[in-house]
């Protein structure tokens, strides 16, 4: 364990003895909210409110909640795109939260992200060598030659042609440039890719090239990933662990099995509940939720659910139910869980 | 050409449920051209000219202007008579194509009160209209670039100073400024008029280029960029600069007509262009004086070439707008 | 829905009959819709071929990813299709009326009265300006001869059936005081507003989060229970018109594959695209399976290969699909277009 520096990693969503890559603890990432004509703070959106987690080598963990949840902002701020406003995020013993300005651009190299659109993540005055070759270059590769030759092979490993060098990303379909993007992130040789909806623009058809794809590179480059979908379905497909998130907050994190066969938290069993199955034999009861999502700016007081919630009584508003371990590696934030 | 993606996906094709025939085997012979890749291989460049070649009017506005850029730069070979030397012959004469004394086209455009044949007037005129429009739009979008991009780029409150500094500049009134500013201070030099056009119309392109920087800087290629460890710098000018290229390019184009206009109205004014340089503006002012005793085509034919030229550079700036955009697959 | 009587039609010059059906018992029949769109290279065929038809108070889905033609053809039986696109051939008979024969005057009449429309985004479908109980309540006075007030009324009453909270208060938000979902609620309303035959929905619930897409699903289900009228619904989720439709068309470069009823496209796919689609969703339980997938991508709209769309892709190729091959009923009543039956 990483234990070098003298910390050690808070053991609370993984089992003893892992080997942790990643320890997320008490993650904050905050916006401001800019108001009058002084574009003075009035506020705060809580994106990430106090999120602790861990990820071991070598595994997935999926990411599910509805939009404003904050799976998007935990994504960017683990990999340090956004600037947390409290917490730590341990990578190999390091807090890269901490790390100085040289020292993080080359943990970049280990750290890497797959972006949800397919369109606006490409630079389209870039030729698609230069987009995969890039951060090849800014590392120290200057001959332009060998970077050619790298980027040819993660084009050849996503399933494109090595020819594509010189072409714009205009001239591709969206699989093909999530393809690109893919090639992209693997090219500077990640330990840790952030996938930030992945396949949620792509049609059908696309999507599950693109997940086949994504395990494959993962057994491959022996990868570990933190999966962000808003499908249940697609998340568990990828997953080995998900957790739930809510207004912010992990509301509940557990094997992809258990989660899925036992959720123990309201919310994410009326989230399961909503899926359409494509089966029109299958006649399940479902959990319509009242209601919409409250506000991140002003979250209700205690359990951030309990506005929704079927279960709620008056401890709900009075305490934040920690997340605990309800079961073995079964954690939930619920006082009836 | 046979899409080879079909048979390189071996990840994905070996997946598929047992067929019936053979999937590549067959599958590619319908493939009769490349369906995964739409246009042919071309550079960026042969794609913008391609686009733009199937945008008519701007095609003839294109050729319009060379056509005039050369007239300006032949002027001497075109126009028998010098600006510098005028040699009287006969004044008031009409549009004709021969004229006793006169080398064969002198007076195809007329003359005026003075003897100077408007031919003089419209070939060497061209060679200032040209060059204040190019250069002050040139000189606008130089500093609009550096003061809007900064804004847009950093944010915060760099973004706020510069952009209501722009604002105190943009509730100038324009037109009353640029007379007295010219009154004062440029006394018929073709060059402190463009300083004054540039330093007058800076904050309505800066606030342009500013919008396109805050929307890039936004945009998920630039956190891509960062994310592999791309540096700020490199990020301003090798990934946002050749997005923000395009509306800027189009902006210059048809500000160039605006600055065109805008010189030709101040040596209307009499505050512009001083004899004896000779300019379309100047040409109008002095023939409002005859404009009374028939003398049309004194007015009319620097008025044509100014109408031609302000237009041409219109369309030129509507095809570039389209031919530019890097997405349109139309 | 309690409605009481219906006003009759307002205007005089257009006595539009009111009974659902033409003499064949179909109220809408698409026949051999074309729909092209011109573009600066080259024509690009839309929809081509499409034919279906909607019984009166049945509920139909249209299946299709992007490029299928789904929303072209829903679009075009509004006749919403502006230039670059046009219909290039076929008809829409509506109650036995072609509408593509019938001016823009006439269309009018016909939306947002017989026939109503709900988008996948009911931000930009709804005017900012004015309040969401105005935008109701001028649906209704368009259509019939009815006070302010009385269009009011009938807006508070519709807003309480599509179960938007307080209906009085909400009346007099802005589209921007609610939320993506309750905005939904209101364009589901607005949709109903003067009980159309036919109701479409054009992916409704794709903008929406999975839990008030939920809603929205449940919604129009209940609905479907009081409301006599007919649904398409058009879709790229399998799992939404399972739950939603009795029948399926599913569309692939812009033409028909198949049409089933869902229990047989779900449960026995013919078509090798339905197939390969079903077989490419992941579901509940499928970790540590690989899926399925359909090798290539989605053809290109200006260069489609002749014949049948999704040949490139199929498995089941076979140098016969170089013409499109022709519908083919099967026993069970479905109707497949593939050379393989």
């Amino acid at each position: 364990m990483q234990e070098e520096n003298g910390r050690k990693p808070l053991q609370v969503t993984t089992g003893p003895g892992d080997d942790v890559l990643m320890d997320v603890r008490h993650l904050k990432t905050y916006y401001p909210v800019l108001g009058g004509i002084m574009r003075r703070r009035v506020g705060w959106v809580k994106a990430v409110d106090d999120v602790s987690f861990a990820i071991r080598r070598g595994e997935t963990l999926g990411l599910v909640g509805e939009s404003g949840c904050g799976k998007t902002t935990i994504g960017r701020s683990i990999i340090r795109l956004l600037k947390p406003l409290a917490g730590e995020v341990i990578f190999e013993g390091k807090n890269i939260l901490d790390l100085p300005r040289d020292e993080m651009k080359r943990t970049r190299k280990d750290l890497q992200i797959i972006f949800q659109d397919p369109y606006g993540s490409l630079n389209p005055r870039m030729p698609v060598g230069d987009i995969i070759g890039e951060g090849l270059m800014v590392h120290g590769m200057k001959n332009r030659k060998e970077r050619e030759e790298i980027v040819q092979y993660f084009l050849s490993v996503v399933g494109l042609r090595k020819e594509y060098v010189r072409r714009y990303p205009h001239e591709f379909s969206g699989g093909q440039r999530q393809r690109i993007g893919i090639a992209r992130a693997l090219a500077l040789r990640p330990k840790f890719v952030v996938g930030d909806e992945p396949v949620s623009a792509l049609d059908v058809s696309i999507q599950s090239q693109v997940l086949n794809l994504l395990k494959d590179l993962q057994q491959e480059f022996g990868l570990t990933y933190l999966f962000t979908a808003h499908d249940l379905s697609v998340v568990e497909y990828i997953s080995d662990r998900v957790g739930v998130m809510y207004l912010g907050k992990m509301v509940e994190l557990a094997t992809a099995e258990e989660l899925y066969a036992n959720p123990r938290m309201p919310y994410t069993q009326a989230l399961l509940s909503a899926i359409p199955i494509p089966d029109p034999s299958v006649k399940k009861q479902r959990i319509v939720l009242q209601g919409d999502v409250p506000s991140p700016i002003n979250p209700p007081s205690g359990c951030p659910f309990r506005t929704r919630c079927w279960l709620a009584q008056e401890v709900c508003s009075a305490e934040t139910p920690p997340l605990r371990e309800v079961a073995p590696s079964h954690w939930a934030a619920c006082h009836f869980a | 050409m046979i899409d080879p993606q079909h048979n390189q996906q071996a990840v994905l094709s070996e997946e598929l449920p047992t067929p019936i025939a053979g999937p590549s085997a067959v599958a590619n012979r319908f493939l009769t051209s490349d369906n995964e890749v739409t246009l042919v291989q071309l550079g960026q460049g042969q794609l913008i000219f391609r686009r733009f070649r199937k945008h008519r009017l701007a095609m003839a506005g294109a050729v319009t202007l060379l056509l005039l850029t050369l007239m300006g730069i032949f002027a001497p070979l075109i126009s028998p008579e010098d600006s510098l030397n005028w040699n009287y012959l006969a004044s008031n004469v009409p549009p004709r194509l021969t004229y006793p004394g006169a080398s064969d086209w002198r007076y195809i455009m007329g003359s005026d009160a003075n003897g100077h044949s408007l031919l003089m007037w419209v070939t060497y005129g061209a060679r200032v209209s040209l060059a204040v429009g190019l250069i002050s739009a040139a000189l606008t979008m130089i500093i609009a670039i550096i003061v809007g991009g900064t804004a847009g780029y950093f944010g915060g409150w760099i973004d706020a100073v510069v952009m209501r500094i722009t604002d105190v500049f943009l509730t100038l009134p324009f037109l009353p400024l640029l007379i007295l500013l010219s009154f004062y201070i440029s006394k018929g030099s073709m060059w402190l008029i463009v300083l004054i056009f540039g330093v007058l119309s800076w904050p309505g392109a800066a606030r342009l280029v500013r919008g396109y920087y805050l929307t890039f800087r936004q945009q998920e290629f630039t956190e891509a960029a960062r994310a592999v460890g791309v540096s700020d710098t490199r990020i301003i000018f090798r990934h946002i600069l050749p997005n923000a290229m395009s509306p800027v390019i189009v902006a210059t184009t048809l500000a160039v007509a605006g600055f065109i206009g805008a010189e030709a109205a101040i040596d209307f004014l009499g505050v512009g262009i001083k004899p004896p340089t000779v300019s379309w503006g100047l040409s109008l002012a002095n023939s409002q004086t005859y404009f009374g005793e028939g003398n049309w085509w004194w007015a009319l034919f620097p008025g044509l070439f100014l109408l031609i030229t302000t237009l041409s550079i219109n369309f030129l700036g509507d095809g570039l707008r389209d031919a530019l955009d890097v997405r349109s697959r139309r | 829905m309690e409605t009481g009587a219906r006003p009759a039609f307002g205007s005089a010059s257009n006595p539009a009959p009111r009974d659902a059906t033409s003499s064949n018992g179909k109220m809408l029949e698409v026949q051999d819709l074309r729909v092209h769109f011109r573009t600066m290279d080259g024509t690009v065929k839309a929809v081509d071929g499409v034919s279906f038809d909607i019984a009166p108070g049945s509920s139909i889905g249209i299946v299709g990813e992007s490029g299928s033609g789904k929303s072209v053809t829903s679009l075009s039986i509004m006749r919403l299709i502006d230039p670059p696109g046009w219909i290039a051939g076929g008809r829409i008979l509506f109650r036995g009326k072609d509408l593509t024969k019938y001016s823009e005057r006439e269309m009018q009449h016909i939306r947002g009265d017989d026939i109503s429309m709900v988008f996948q985004e009911p931000m930009s479908a709804l005017n900012p300006v004015y309040t969401v109980g105005d935008q109701v309540a001028e649906v209704i006075r368009v259509h019939r001869d009815v006070t302010r007030r009385e269009a009011m009324n009938r807006t508070v009453e519709l807003f309480k059936t599509v179960g938007i909270p307080v209906p009085e208060r909400r009346v007099r938000d802005y589209p921007h005081n609610l939320s993506g979902g309750m905005r939904q609620r209101v364009m589901i309303a607005m949709a109903l507003a003067n009980e159309p035959d036919l109701l479409i929905l054009d992916e409704p619930t794709t903008a929406l989060d999975v839990t008030i897409q939920a809603q929205i699903l449940e919604l129009v289900k209940d609905l479907r229970r009081d409301v006599n009228t007919a649904v398409l619904l058009i879709t790229h989720d399998l799992g939404v018109v399972a739950e939603m439709s009795e029948d399926v068309v599913v569309m692939y470069g812009g033409k028909v594959m198949e049409q089933a009823t869902v229990e047989q496209i779900i449960k026995d796919p013919k078509h090798p695209y339905t197939k390969g689609l079903l077989a490419s969703m992941p579901s509940l339980g499928m970790r540590n399976q690989r899926l399925n997938v359909i090798a290539g991508a989605v053809p290109n709209p200006l260069n489609m290969p002749t014949g049948c769309p999704f040949a490139p892709r199929c498995p089941y190729a076979m140098d016969v699909c170089a013409t499109m091959p022709e519908l083919k009923t099967l026993d069970d009543g479905r109707k497949v277009f593939c050379w393989l039956y």
